[in-house]
């Protein structure tokens, strides 16, 4: 039990040492006592996936054998944040980054680096290598120009380890509160940091806590909003996953300033990494008395659970995701009443997500004025953004607010794989809106991405090149909204279906010029009279593209063509005679029988050209990967 | 999309109600309770058939249409057990040229059951999918997470052999 | 009171409104109407169907006036062109998955989507597209559902779930698939729905209507071997009226009789004879019941769909109900054994029509222990919309119609009779007559006015004679679970309670004229209508049922007295108990 901020500060100091041994700071001293190096290994979903708790416990198993397990710490830390090399192994104080690592690396790594002192070349991420010189992940291009605020215990300290949170100044803040702070002034350093919710619309935190606030004394809740699911984004995840007391720590003080007493974190059920780290994290925190009764020995208490959703992106919707909480289909309701008034089982309610609540800690610690020194004039602070689509670097980033697109991709990103060229950005997922080549330098932010059409949406930042159609990308999430849409409503439960159905008929190459007026018509009117915030920003990939990439459209309307070679069918495969070898590999591969050999042998060939059947064709694209050599089959 | 509802006899057993019984009462009196009993009542049945639901909505006092209602609008939730095995034939174009059908037709013979359905052993389940984007191997089938392709009906019996 | 006012400008129009009202409230106390399809007051508030968008300075996109609050300096307005495209694109968006069979739909003319889209010139085929298709669900007696007329305003999951406490059907499946039904898509016939109807009068369109049975009423009247006789119930008098325009409110009991009459019915009769038949039996049976201390509190068994609600949700309470038939299936059962042993008439050939307020009483005419003469007591039960529209069919100038009475001799009922349409009505009806038996005098005051009006729950205790009797009266199915789960607990003792299974009693039952939201909202329809009953009550002379001379007669004649061996025998039935 934690009785006290001394007790706090004794545990806190006692950590510091452990937690700066990973902070690879040049030219600073660090020492953790006996132990030399530590090992982190990534425990996030993706590096899980790719058998990272495995490679631990060869990792450990090898250091005993090696005899050096006092000197080396193993430590299971949430995501890094640089998926595509996962699974990530880094060994602290030098900060050596081993990417991509299998399990049989792990007695390697031990036996030349831990016991022999000597990094193994061969397994570093490549862009750390300069030479004979390594690099520390710090000094790599998709590091360097992040700013970790909401990430910045990710990948740093064992989230199952509170004293780990503790020594990275974990608690101080909500000690801090209820020992110092009346509530009015929580609230007020909130205000003024400027911070606005880093879950969707971008509403100003603040004002939703000093509206909860002002209700009568009585009932009210905390809510936490995991309901990630906007696809490819996945930074309340990685947040859960890696820095749980963050969120505890975070949702505590909004308990404290609005005078509520009950929290609730709504988490994906598909995140079981996630639940169970947070619960466990729960249940150290009331262990230690940060939960519960006479938290610090005032009179706050405080305590939360986990509820879980069941499939229903509409549940990241706030007033749906109550409506769930409280046991019913999570259909959204009108506002007003604001949660802030009326919100769960009636009562005032805040909701913020989790990267919102993950800044809290660290805007009572350093001030209001530290936070709103990052991020532009309206738009404060960092964002988490998920890197994905045709990008080299996809993974998560943390950047300040007003970093450019540019930047991101290029040089955060690692830039377009495969020498293609930049098409466009799509953020805010299914509620948000594609950014053309033409505005790559536009300073991203709440405010500028609106501006585009778009919107910050929970982060999800999917980059496309030119082989992508976009009007098939406005049908795909249309789909998904279409799926998605819980049905309450007239113009979403209807309307997205007529106006998905009417993208299908374009990309079958039927569609219409006056098609095109429909498409904007309905669009518009869906996003003016839709009851919850799926429905008014579902129609934006559609009218984003349309205002961008028109002439994409007026291509499979008139000439009935896909530019990109994406919808099926607008073109057929063919065979470039000439540059066909004859080796019939694709032959092979066809599963409808398509492709035959002509009586044609091509100059300096030596067997007869293969030929395909249009007719027979079900454009499955199984043969174009077979003739990769030799480049002969060609979308027309 | 409308949730399939089951073909299989309800052969709940004491101790599954026992448990459910417990987890309703665990839950008793805490206010939206509904989604954590039916997430907990999934685990223990592998799936929300209507004697499930019937004794959750008798037991907490809720329509039976709401629990229906809640648990049709979630995916998560299942109304149809699937089995040890999940075999899954896709019927994509690809895979439908390539004889997709007639590894289904064999599929039925063998396992006694029809698309759609589970054995009695709860052993194997049979379903048609959409492409799975395995084209190049068409025709394929998966048993979980395992994929088979380049079939021919006379292939099935090996492949379910080693699951039985 | 101006403290609790706000002042909003409505359409460049300044207005005070109440601070707590919505916007389509403040509208209409500006006189101006803002269409609705899903709100309902006080039953469905959800702002799902999104028709009734307004612009609010200052908000983003449109607001749905219906749930949406006033506030001080408010700017709305209602009518620009952006909002009549809006309303225009969302009737077509809903036409497009909508079953458009307007031609032939029972609800043409008094359908509420239809109306709007008139109003706003919609292209019916302007959008297009795949629609899901669903079964019509002709299960039960009382209900057929088609979901492909529905358009998901969920009026009638309200109605039932909120308003009747039953929760039979509901929202299944998600997004476009969306659908109104059953757990486990189970027809209506196989749950524990008790007919009330009460979703059909709930529904905008044709999706939820009545089983149709007139063409069964029209067969028999033009089959010269049968003879048909029809009776009608307490409350249309006070309701069918709507049927042909008149304002909710009207008694048009002499031309609803030349109407009956003018259609061929051998025998046009009052209902209000059986409803004094049955304070008789019911009273009689309150008494034995209150001496003896024997299964009480007595409840009331008149309104079928009560009572298929206590054998479906509240078995432990079918021994307290009433073993007297309805009003109803009293007539029905007097006619086919008394009547037709006196003019000798096969009971065969018999064809006995009801015209009542009531789904449920379809149901009740099947049910067993319901055939005194060895068939069924009742033959038909047709609702008052039905009987409005075979009058319609028939070319009936019904407002030409001159008044005329009931047949003899089953065409005198009294003003105790009449209220059996009301909430209460039985109630006072039963206490007039008890009254006067326990006390052996005339009574002075024959108003029992705490057991009036349209509350959902009244409670009195009256002092007759010596005794004490602790009454309660409960319409609405919601308030009979509230009450008999306060019995349930101890926390509430009555000795007699009237149940009437939907809100405000018949007047207001599941066979009544359907009035669109505008009208459901803004008029007490419940009060409005038992106006009617109670009025006509204050001015007969009979007004208690003891006193009715046919009823004597019966008895004289026939069943000796009340609860007699013989009177068990044809005006008594059995109850079973359901479950869920």
């Amino acid at each position: 039990m934690i009785k006290n901020i001394q007790e706090l500060t004794a545990i806190r100091d006692a950590y510091a040492g452990k937690i700066n041994f990973r902070q690879h700071n040049p030219g600073v001293e660090v020492s953790d006592g006996n132990i030399k190096k530590h090992v982190l290994i990534c425990g996030g979903t993706g590096c899980t996936s790719s058998k990272s708790v495995q490679i631990k416990a060869k990792m450990e198993e090898a250091i005993k054998e090696a005899g050096i397990q006092d000197e080396v710490q193993v430590v299971l830390t949430g995501c890094f944040g640089l998926c595509a090399l996962g699974p990530i192994v880094i060994v602290y104080p030098e900060g050596t980054f081993y990417s991509r690592i299998e399990i049989k690396d792990a007695e390697t790594i031990v036996k030349e680096h831990l016991v022999g002192g000597n990094p193994v070349k061969s397994l570093l991420y490549s862009q750390t290598v300069k030479g004979d010189e390594i690099l520390s992940l710090n000094e790599t291009a998709f590091y360097k120009k992040q700013k970790r605020v909401a990430l910045r215990n990710c990948g740093v300290i064992d989230p199952e380890c509170i004293n780990e949170y503790i020594g990275t100044n974990g608690y101080m803040a909500l000690a801090k509160v209820v020992t110092e702070m009346p509530p009015d002034d929580v609230i007020n350093t909130i205000l003024e940091s400027g911070i606005r919710g880093r879950g969707g619309g971008g509403f100003p935190t603040g004002r939703k806590w000093m509206f909860a606030a002002a209700q009568p004394k009585g009932q009210k809740y905390v809510v936490c909003n995991g309901d990630e699911g906007d696809p490819g984004a996945f930074m309340d995840r990685s947040i859960l996953e890696g820095d749980p007391h963050a969120l505890i720590e975070a949702m505590a003080i909004a308990g404290y300033a609005i005078g509520a007493n009950q929290g609730y974190v709504y988490v994906r059920a598909e995140y079981p990494i996630a639940v169970n780290r947070l619960q466990a994290a729960i249940d150290s925190a009331r262990k230690e008395g940060l939960l519960g009764k006479n938290i610090f020995g005032t009179d706050f208490e405080f305590d939360m659970q986990i509820r879980l959703g069941a499939g229903a992106f509409v549940c990241g919707e706030e007033t749906a995701l109550l409506t769930s909480i409280e046991g019913n289909r999570g259909e959204p309701r009108p506002r007003p009443p604001f949660p802030a008034v009326k919100g769960l089982f009636g009562k005032p309610t805040i909701i913020n997500n989790v990267e919102t609540y993950a800044n809290i800690p660290q805007i009572i610690l350093k001030g209001a004025d530290w936070f709103k020194s990052m991020g532009t004039e309206k738009s404060k602070g960092t964002k988490v953004f998920a890197l994905g689509g045709k990008i080299t670097n996809t993974g998560l980033v943390e950047i300040p607010m007003g970093t450019t697109l540019r930047e991101v991709v290029e040089e955060i990103g690692g830039g377009i794989p495969n020498g293609k060229k930049f098409k466009a950005a799509q953020t805010g997922g299914p509620s948000g809106g594609c950014i053309p080549a033409s505005k790559y330098d536009v300073e991203i932010d709440y405010d500028n991405l609106i501006a585009q059409g778009s919107m910050m949406g929970s982060g999800g930042l999917i980059v496309m090149d030119e082989d992508t159609c976009m009007v098939d990308l406005a049908k795909f999430f249309l789909e998904f909204t279409v799926d998605e849409s819980c049905g309450k409503c007239a113009p979403c439960r209807i309307g997205t279906v007529r106006l998905l159905e009417i993208l299908n008929k374009i990309t079958e190459g039927n569609g219409e010029m006056e098609d095109l007026d429909k498409l904007e018509e309905l669009a518009n009117y869906i996003k003016s009279a839709s009851l919850c915030g799926l429905g008014q920003t579902a129609p934006n990939p559609v009218l984003s593209t349309l205002a961008n990439f028109r002439d994409e459209y007026i291509a499979h309307i008139v000439d009935k063509k896909c530019p990109a070679g994406v919808c099926k069918n607008l073109f057929t495969y063919k065979i470039d005679l000439d540059k066909c070898v004859g080796c019939g590999m694709c032959a092979k591969q066809c599963p409808a029988d398509a492709i035959s050999r002509t009586d044609y042998v091509a100059e300096g060939h030596k067997l007869a050209s293969m030929t395909i059947d249009a007719s027979k064709c079900v454009k499955c694209g199984a043969c174009l990967p077979t003739c990769k050599k030799f480049n002969a089959i060609y979308k027309g | 999309m409308k949730k399939k509802m089951t073909s299989v006899a309800f052969n709940g057993t004491a101790e599954q109600l026992a448990k459910l019984d417990e987890l309703i009462a665990k839950h008793k009196g805490e206010k939206g309770a509904l989604m954590p009993v039916l997430q907990g009542a999934q685990g223990i049945y592998g799936y929300l058939p209507i004697e499930v639901q019937k004794h959750i909505a008798l037991s907490m006092d809720v329509p039976l249409s709401e629990v229906y209602g809640v648990a049709t609008f979630y995916s998560q939730f299942i109304l149809n057990p699937k089995g040890e095995y999940a075999v899954s034939v896709c019927l994509g174009t690809a895979c439908y040229v390539k004889g997709a059908g007639l590894l289904m037709d064999k599929l039925e013979s063998l396992l006694g059951i029809k698309n759609g359905e589970i054995s009695n052993d709860r052993k194997f389940s049979l379903d048609a999918t959409r492409c799975i984007g395995a084209c190049g191997l068409a025709p394929v089938l998966t048993v979980n997470e395992e994929v088979y392709g380049r079939l021919t009906p006379d292939m099935i019996k090996g492949i379910l052999d080693k699951y039985n | 009171m101006m403290e609790n006012m706000v002042n909003v400008k409505i359409n460049n129009k300044e207005y005070s409104v109440p601070a707590n009202s919505t916007i389509l409230e403040a509208a209409r106390y500006a006189g101006i109407d803002i269409p609705t399809l899903c709100y309902l007051k006080d039953i469905n508030e959800i702002g799902a169907c999104r028709l009734c968008l307004v612009e609010v300075k200052g908000a983003r996109g449109l607001c749905a006036a219906c749930v949406y609050p006033v506030n001080e300096g408010m700017e709305i307005q209602t009518n620009t062109p952006a909002i009549r495209k809006a309303r225009k694109t969302n009737l077509e968006l809903v036409l497009s998955a909508h079953k458009k069979k307007c031609l032939t739909c029972v609800r043409s003319t008094s359908c509420e989507l239809q109306k709007l889209c008139l109003e706003y010139g919609v292209d019916e085929d302007h959008f297009q597209g795949n629609n899901n298709s669903y079964p019509i669900d002709f299960s039960t007696a009382s209900v057929v559902r088609d979901n492909e007329k529905c358009i998901l305003c969920r009026r009638c999951v309200a109605a039932c779930k909120n308003m009747q406490g039953i929760g039979v059907i509901g929202a299944n499946d998600r997004g476009f698939d969306t659908h109104i039904a059953s757990a486990f898509e189970l027809k209506l016939g196989q749950t524990s729905c008790i007919g009330c109807g009460q979703c059909i009068v709930a529904c905008p369109v044709g999706a939820i209507y009545e089983k149709d049975e007139t063409q069964k009423v029209l067969d028999a009247i033009a089959d010269p071997t049968k003879h048909v006789a029809i009776c009608a119930a307490p409350s249309i008098r006070a309701t069918l009226g709507e049927c042909f325009g008149y304002e909710p409110g009207t008694d048009v009991e002499g031309k609803m009789v030349a109407a009956l009459k003018a259609l061929g019915f051998d025998g046009v009769y009052d209902m209000n004879l059986t409803a004094d038949l049955t304070i008789m039996e019911e009273a009689t049976e309150f008494l034995g019941r209150f001496k003896e201390g024997k299964n009480l509190p007595l409840i009331t068994s008149c309104s079928p769909g009560w009572v298929k609600y206590c054998e479906h949700y509240f078995p432990e309470f079918v021994d307290n109900i009433s073993s007297c038939k309805s009003p109803q299936q009293m007539f029905g059962a007097m006619y086919k054994t008394y009547y037709a042993e006196k003019v000798g008439l096969d009971p065969k050939d018999i064809v006995f029509v009801s015209a009542i307020p009531c789904t449920a009483k379809k149901f009740e005419v099947k049910r067993d222990f319901q055939n005194a003469a060895g068939v069924p007591d009742v033959d038909i039960a047709i609702t008052t919309r039905e009987l409005g529209r075979m009058i319609q069919q028939a070319g009936i100038d019904f407002k030409a119609l001159a008044d005329e009475k009931f047949d003899v001799p089953f065409g005198i009922g009294s003003g105790a009779g009449a209220i059996f349409g009301a909430t209460g009505g039985v109630m006072e009806a039963a206490l007039r007559t008890a009254a006067e038996v326990i006390e052996g005098k005339k009574l002075e005051k024959l108003e029992f006015d705490d057991v009036r009006g349209t509350e959902g729950i009244k409670r009195a205790v009256y002092k007759l004679g010596d005794v004490t009797v602790r009454v309660a009266v409960v319409s609405g199915t919601a308030n009979a679970k509230k009450l008999l789960t306060a019995i349930k607990n101890g926390e509430e003792q009555y000795d007699f309670i009237e149940v009437m299974a939907c809100p405000g009693g018949c007047v207001n039952g599941g066979g009544q004229p359907t009035q669109p939201a505008v009208v459901r909202n803004n008029v007490d329809l419940k009060a409005l209508r038992a106006s009617v009953l109670y009025t006509a009550d204050k001015n007969m002379d009979l007004r208690k049922s003891h006193e009715n001379s046919a009823v004597k007669m019966l008895y004289d004649e026939y069943f000796g007295e009340p609860n007699s061996h013989k009177a068990h025998e044809i005006l008594h039935t059995k109850y079973v108990k359901r479950g869920l």
